[in-house]
């Protein structure tokens, strides 16, 4: 009830006009970069996150969480009319909904898809509220040793559950890390790391910086490379019939809807996982469920409404670790933490007790940036039609000019201009070589919280090591983070009974790539 | 692919070992007195992990039995490498000028550069946008936010626009 209490008084924030209509400029934003092939939510948030000075903090991060949520509709628009996924996280869009289009049903698939991803929204908003504030409350008790075996936590499910090479994981982990460290020591106060007395390096790796290299320049650089043959867009157009034929036929798929909705949730709430396996998982699920299994992938409309509905809960799940914990569940996610941090907003759980009217405004923008969501994505689909046929280079020249002035603009450095541009070809090339980026913007945001508490926590127990095993919560989070770190390592001893070498050492399957949520 | 591999695997232990010699000028060690690892310990140490994990990557590479020839992919696209390439370039040296020539002149340059010759397209999409955004930005960063861009030589020639807006 006292949750109920909450949410409505969070209406009255993100119903002010100034919100409601970032949320509806948000989401249209959205759903167009969601759209455009190459540019996911990841890559929207980076690019945009500089341009919310302009707005109070509060409202900037609802924009930011709109973006996020326009994304994962407009992702699928371009699996249907394009083929190719418009964020990763829709690739198991395009098993199904390509031949739909194909078919001629291009505008049922677009139907189906907007309301799954409704359903979907909804579904894990109700499980947000509802998680929300008993989680915050469990995360009061934490300390530093428990700060710090969390956040041990999030980076050994990379290594266990996150599906890439696991060196290449542990190496991009480190190097984040690393790259965090740079600046002035938080406990000594001495610069570290300052590479020749640089005066740029001195206040630090701004995330922003990392992510508009690796997400906005290096994602240019990536689709620039892969985008050899311009596809074709398949027309839709979509009639009152239609759209009554397809809101009966998602009518009957309520189980497959509701099974998708709970499966991204969870998913989408690991460090490691998020939208993309979440949305794979539901569609197999969504397959060996099904009375006619073998329909799938030949433009089943139950095969574009599971990854959908699953894509959608699990942004929303993502966004939970990362406002009670303080801990990120995805890449984009991670971004509006660095952002909130930026605007000193700390996420965690005294945000809960010490801007409640932030808190539950944020999450009561996720209802209304899920309807508005909804609404426009239907009534603008002919002119996606129209904007998937805009020049690619049109987009790519956009795009290049906000990442300059975007990087420059927050410190005003042009430092910052020259590392976006360093980062931006390291990042392409290492994500080239099969490097998982996710982990590396992850650690650069959780890097100083890691150093920082596993410093305190050995400063107020005298250098005593075991004080991280002696706290229930904290051994309960380091002994788990354990066993996702040796889980990998089992499975190679498994593998190795069966002398199964594979050529180049890519053991588990790559859909499973986490590159972007 | 093979090769590639090997190379971002040297380079990145080579990174680490620079990381590791930079960190290594804060104590590294058990600090006695604070009972806590010294300033420069966890960059050290992490950057010790970096460069064991990058060997293991390598070492990797030689163990296995190397693909017949031909299903090894390359790892660039040989007919895409140059605009990639091209691209770059045009984005180091468009920073590049920014100080010397400012944000509005170094930045319509690219963006004419990539919609006109680079990507080959018309004059009304071309001049719409070198136009257009640096309009905006103007509006935005300048008018707005308050964000000065670096100007350059170009600076006096915006002083009558800054008596409008400030």
């Amino acid at each position: 009830m006292e949750t109920l209490a909450l949410l409505a008084d969070g209406f009255a924030t993100s119903l002010l006009p100034l919100n409601l209509m970032i949320v509806i400029l948000g989401v249209t934003a959205g759903l167009f970069i969601g759209a455009m092939p190459g540019l996911g939510s990841v890559n929207g948030v980076a690019i945009v996150l500089p341009l919310t000075f302009i707005v109070p903090p509060s409202s900037a991060i609802i924009l930011l969480a709109a973006i996020y949520y326009g994304a994962m509709y407009g992702g699928a628009v371009s699996s249907v009319l394009l083929g190719i996924p418009g964020a990763s996280t829709a690739v198991a869009t395009t098993f199904d909904g390509r031949p739909m289009a194909q078919q001629g049903k291009a505008g049922l698939a677009l139907i189906a898809a907007a309301t799954a991803s409704f359903v979907g929204g909804t579904i894990s908003v109700v499980l947000f509220t509802m998680f929300a504030a008993p989680l915050a409350d469990v995360a009061l008790a934490f300390g530093p040793a428990e700060e710090f075996a969390l956040v041990l936590l999030a980076f050994t499910t990379f290594v266990g559950l996150g599906g890439d090479d696991v060196p290449k994981t542990i190496v991009m982990i480190c190097l984040g890390l690393v790259l965090s460290t740079v600046g002035l020591d938080l406990i000594s106060g001495q610069p570290r790391l300052i590479f020749g007395d640089l005066p740029g390096f001195y206040s630090g790796i701004s995330f922003l910086v990392l992510a508009i290299g690796a997400y906005g320049v290096g994602e240019i650089l990536y689709t620039i490379e892969k985008s050899r043959t311009s596809p074709t867009v398949t027309p839709a157009k979509i009639t009152f019939k239609e759209l009554g034929y397809g809101l009966r036929r998602m009518n009957q798929m309520w189980k497959t809807m509701s099974l998708g909705s709970f499966l991204g949730f969870f998913v989408g709430m690991l460090p490691a996982a998020g939208a993309t396996p979440a949305a794979l998982m539901a569609y197999g699920v969504a397959r060996q469920t099904s009375k006619e299994p073998d329909s799938f992938g030949k433009g089943n409309i139950e095969g574009v409404a599971a990854p959908e509905t699953a894509n959608n809960a699990a942004s929303t799940g993502s966004l939970l670790p990362m406002l009670t914990l303080g801990i990120p569940g995805s890449p984009t996610t991670a971004l509006l933490l660095g952002g909130m941090v930026m605007w000193g907003l700390v996420p965690g759980p005294m945000l809960f007790i010490e801007q409640p009217d932030f808190v539950w405004g944020l999450i009561s923008s996720l209802y209304t940036a899920n309807f508005a969501a909804v609404v426009i994505n239907i009534a603008l689909i002919p002119l996606f039609v129209w904007a998937l046929r805009m020049p690619f280079a049109v987009l790519c020249a956009i795009v290049m000019v906000l990442c300059i002035v975007g990087g420059f603009a927050p410190s005003q450095k042009l430092h910052d201009v020259w590392l976006i541009i360093a980062f931006g070809v390291g990042g392409y090339l290492l994500r080239k070589a099969d490097y998982p980026l996710a982990p590396l913007v992850l650690a650069l945001v959780l890097g100083p919280l890691m150093e920082k508490s596993f410093r305190q926590t050995l400063i107020a127990e005298q250098g005593n090591v075991l004080a991280f095993f002696e706290r229930p919560l904290s051994a309960t989070f380091l002994c788990l983070a354990i066993v996702f770190f040796i889980w990998p390592l089992v499975g190679l001893l498994f593998t190795r009974d069966h002398k199964d070498h594979p050529h180049v050492p890519s053991k588990r399957p790559k859909f499973a790539r986490t590159n972007k949520t | 692919m093979l090769v590639a591999d090997r190379i971002i695997a040297l380079g990145i232990m080579a990174l680490s070992a620079y990381f590791m010699w930079h960190a290594a000028e804060l104590p590294i060690g058990w600090n006695a007195m604070t009972g806590g690892p010294g300033g420069g310990a966890f960059p050290f140490w992490l950057s010790a992990i970096m460069m064991l994990a990058a060997l293991s990557i390598l070492v990797r590479t030689f163990r296995y039995e190397p693909p017949e020839k031909g299903s090894d992919q390359p790892f660039f696209d040989t007919v895409m490498l140059p605009s990639v390439i091209k691209v770059t370039a045009a984005l180091i040296i468009t920073v590049a000028l920014i100080p010397y020539v400012g944000a509005y002149i170094a930045l319509p340059l690219f963006v004419f550069w990539y919609v006109k010759i680079y990507g080959k397209h018309g004059w009304t999409i071309t001049l719409s946008l070198t136009v257009g955004i640096p309009v905006f930005l103007f509006f935005f960063f300048e008018a707005t936010l308050k964000i000065l861009l670096p100007k350059g030589f170009t600076e006096p020639y915006f002083f009558p626009l800054y008596a409008m807006f400030f």
